[in-house]
């Protein structure tokens, strides 16, 4: 183990490491500590010069205001109809594309899966104008459909990425087995397949939600109003309504960070699994 | 794919045409949305930069005029610039995500919740993370603004001073970067051959030597994955810029992302095939680091 065990390490330094940590973890998350302070602190406090002080008393109505003067609940609700049809459609599709690269020996399979592996890296800006005119000719500009359409797609490079070097990894000889009895390519993908990339399917599910959530960029492409912008677009133009209301835009940070942190607390081992692309065990 | 003469006997036939087809019925879904959605918009980009184009009207063909435009424009290296600071700064976070890292890869009561808390930064949105700095840096009771006061006796409005608001922003996109690259060591350290270790350690090897000769080559997977991510991320970098700054003071604090989304969508009006042409730099400096990823993993890939 690198590097040594602390516990053979002398009683001192054990108990200055044991010091050091919680020093370091209030030092490294300082500023979230900040905004989550903030975020239930009165507003009367702010106008009176007391921002590093104790709150002179909790304050949730800044949580409620939020919820009663924005349409916030309403930007809320909008991320998780984009967030959640892309993780089935993305996840969905790399099923299939991870086996057909993962199964088979085709003159073109490695090229293909490369170039879903490049077309994940390209910069967005490169696909913005026409991703933004198709989208408009489709009738879908400013709405959840055409937003998850373009996600699905995109996040399909990823996924298929990651669910062909997991499928890969799998014992062959159920699949030769399967072949031998005569069981149909479909079943074998369905019936033998699916339920041993479970793992897969739940880190993928896990990681695509929080991208998608966390997505801004296409957000601002695609859609424009309330009605269909996802919490990211939606604090971006409240912090222009809030200029300095420091309070409201803390409490809309913490609604806005909630569901991806949940997420990664409940799934934390998957969540892990899939950052490290499989390749680091 | 070609229509190369079928030069198997007839009776082989059958079989092989399926199974050649198989693989392609289940690529099909997939690789159509991708293929509508990303590999073809990138050459529709390319074409769009040799055009004038609003975005409703008709396209003017214009040749290179939007790349001879860009070549005297001064925002455009301004952009430029930035990036380059960005992707320089950006790849601190690989061995600061390893000091962390090895910080913390201890065994001892409740390292796990550390661990967890320790990463993150990385889970929430950049959104939310451009504001926390923001807070952080505003001037007059933000947290870091009231500690350089303290320290030097006059503040410093990061966001509002040319000199330092691009290097303001690259801090508050390194915090979650750094997240990312310690988890990733940190499940690399757990790999890590103990036994190689322990004769190293016998061997008298320790601290720094043992760091960098026998524990880096061992985490190499790790260090490839944390690069690729850190350099595609900087390249990449527009929500911090977008929701700190909007590219200001001056446009000072623009990098070519941001940039090329203000020419095609700004309030000023729609130059589509100006962006466009934006977009095509960026991506070519992309191209140069992609290629060089799949060029790697291509060889992994053969070699297995």
């Amino acid at each position: 183990m690198f590097p040594r065990p602390i516990q053979t390490m002398s009683p001192a330094f054990q108990r200055g490491y044991k010091i050091a940590l919680p020093i370091m973890l209030i030092l490294w998350l300082l500023p979230l500590l900040g905004v989550a302070l903030t975020s239930l602190r009165p507003s009367g406090d702010l106008a009176a010069g007391n921002y590093f002080g104790m709150p002179s008393r909790i304050a949730f109505e800044n949580y409620v205001d939020v919820f009663r003067n924005s349409p916030i609940a309403q930007y809320l609700l909008n991320s998780f109809r984009i967030t959640i049809p892309t993780v089935i459609g993305a996840v969905g599709l790399s099923c299939l594309t991870g086996y057909a690269l993962a199964v088979y020996k085709f003159r073109l399979s490695l090229v293909v899966f490369f170039m879903f592996v490049a077309g994940n890296f390209v910069p967005f800006q490169i696909l913005m104008v026409p991703v933004r005119d198709l989208t408009v000719n489709m009738g879908l500009y400013n709405t959840v459909t055409g937003l998850a359409l373009f996600h699905i797609a995109f996040q399909t490079g990823f996924c298929t990425l990651f669910m062909r070097n997991f499928i890969k990894a799998l014992p062959r000889e159920l699949i030769e087995a399967a072949r031998v009895e005569g069981v149909n390519e479909w079943q074998i993908f369905w019936h033998i397949v699916l339920p041993l990339v479970r793992p897969a399917i739940a880190a993928l599910s896990v990681l695509v939600f929080t991208f998608i959530w966390n997505d801004y960029f296409w957000a601002m492409v695609l859609t424009t109003g309330a009605e269909t912008q996802p919490i990211t677009a939606g604090l971006n133009s409240l912090n222009g309504q809030w200029v300095a209301a420091w309070h409201l835009v803390s409490a809309g940070s913490i609604l806005a960070a909630m569901p991806p942190v949940l997420m990664f607390f409940l799934m934390q081992r998957h969540f892990i699994a899939g950052l490290t692309l499989g390749a680091v065990k | 794919m070609t229509a190369l003469p079928d030069i198997h006997p007839p009776k082989a036939r059958p079989r092989r045409r399926r199974s050649s087809l198989t693989p392609w019925l289940f690529l099909a879904p997939g690789l159509l949305m991708f293929a509508v959605y990303v590999l073809i918009p990138i050459f529709q980009s390319v074409w769009v930069s040799f055009h004038d184009w609003d975005g409703l009207g008709p396209m003017k063909w214009i040749g290179l005029a939007n790349y001879s435009e860009l070549w005297w424009d001064d925002a455009f290296y301004t952009s430029l610039k930035n990036n380059v600071l960005w992707l320089a700064l950006y790849l601190l976070a690989v061995p600061l995500g390893l000091l962390i890292a090895v910080f913390l890869n201890q065994t001892v009561k409740g390292i796990r919740i550390y661990k967890s808390l320790f990463f993150f930064p990385f889970v929430i949105s950049q959104v939310v993370v451009g504001l926390i700095f923001s807070w952080f840096y505003a001037p007059g009771f933000g947290l870091f603004y009231v500690l350089i006061e303290w320290l030097s006796g006059t503040g410093v409005a990061i966001l509002a001073d040319e000199r330092y608001v691009t290097y303001g922003i690259i801090a508050a996109g390194l915090w979650p970067q750094i997240a990312y690259c310690m988890i990733l060591y940190l499940t690399g350290l757990n790999a890590v051959a103990p036994d190689q270790i322990e004769a190293a350690r016998l061997d008298g090897a320790k601290g720094w030597r043992m760091l960098w000769h026998v524990v880096l080559p061992q985490l190499r997977p790790a260090t490839f994955i944390a690069v690729v991510v850190t350099v595609i991320g900087a390249l990449r970098s527009f929500d911090l810029v977008s929701i700190m700054t909007s590219g200001g003071p001056f446009g000072s604090s623009r990098v070519l992302s941001y940039y090329m989304y203000e020419q095609a969508l700004s309030e000023y009006g729609y130059r589509m095939g100006y962006g466009a042409a934006i977009a095509v730099v960026l991506f070519a400096i992309m191209m140069i680091f992609i290629t060089g990823f799949i060029w790697k993993m291509w060889r992994d890939e053969r070699g297995l």
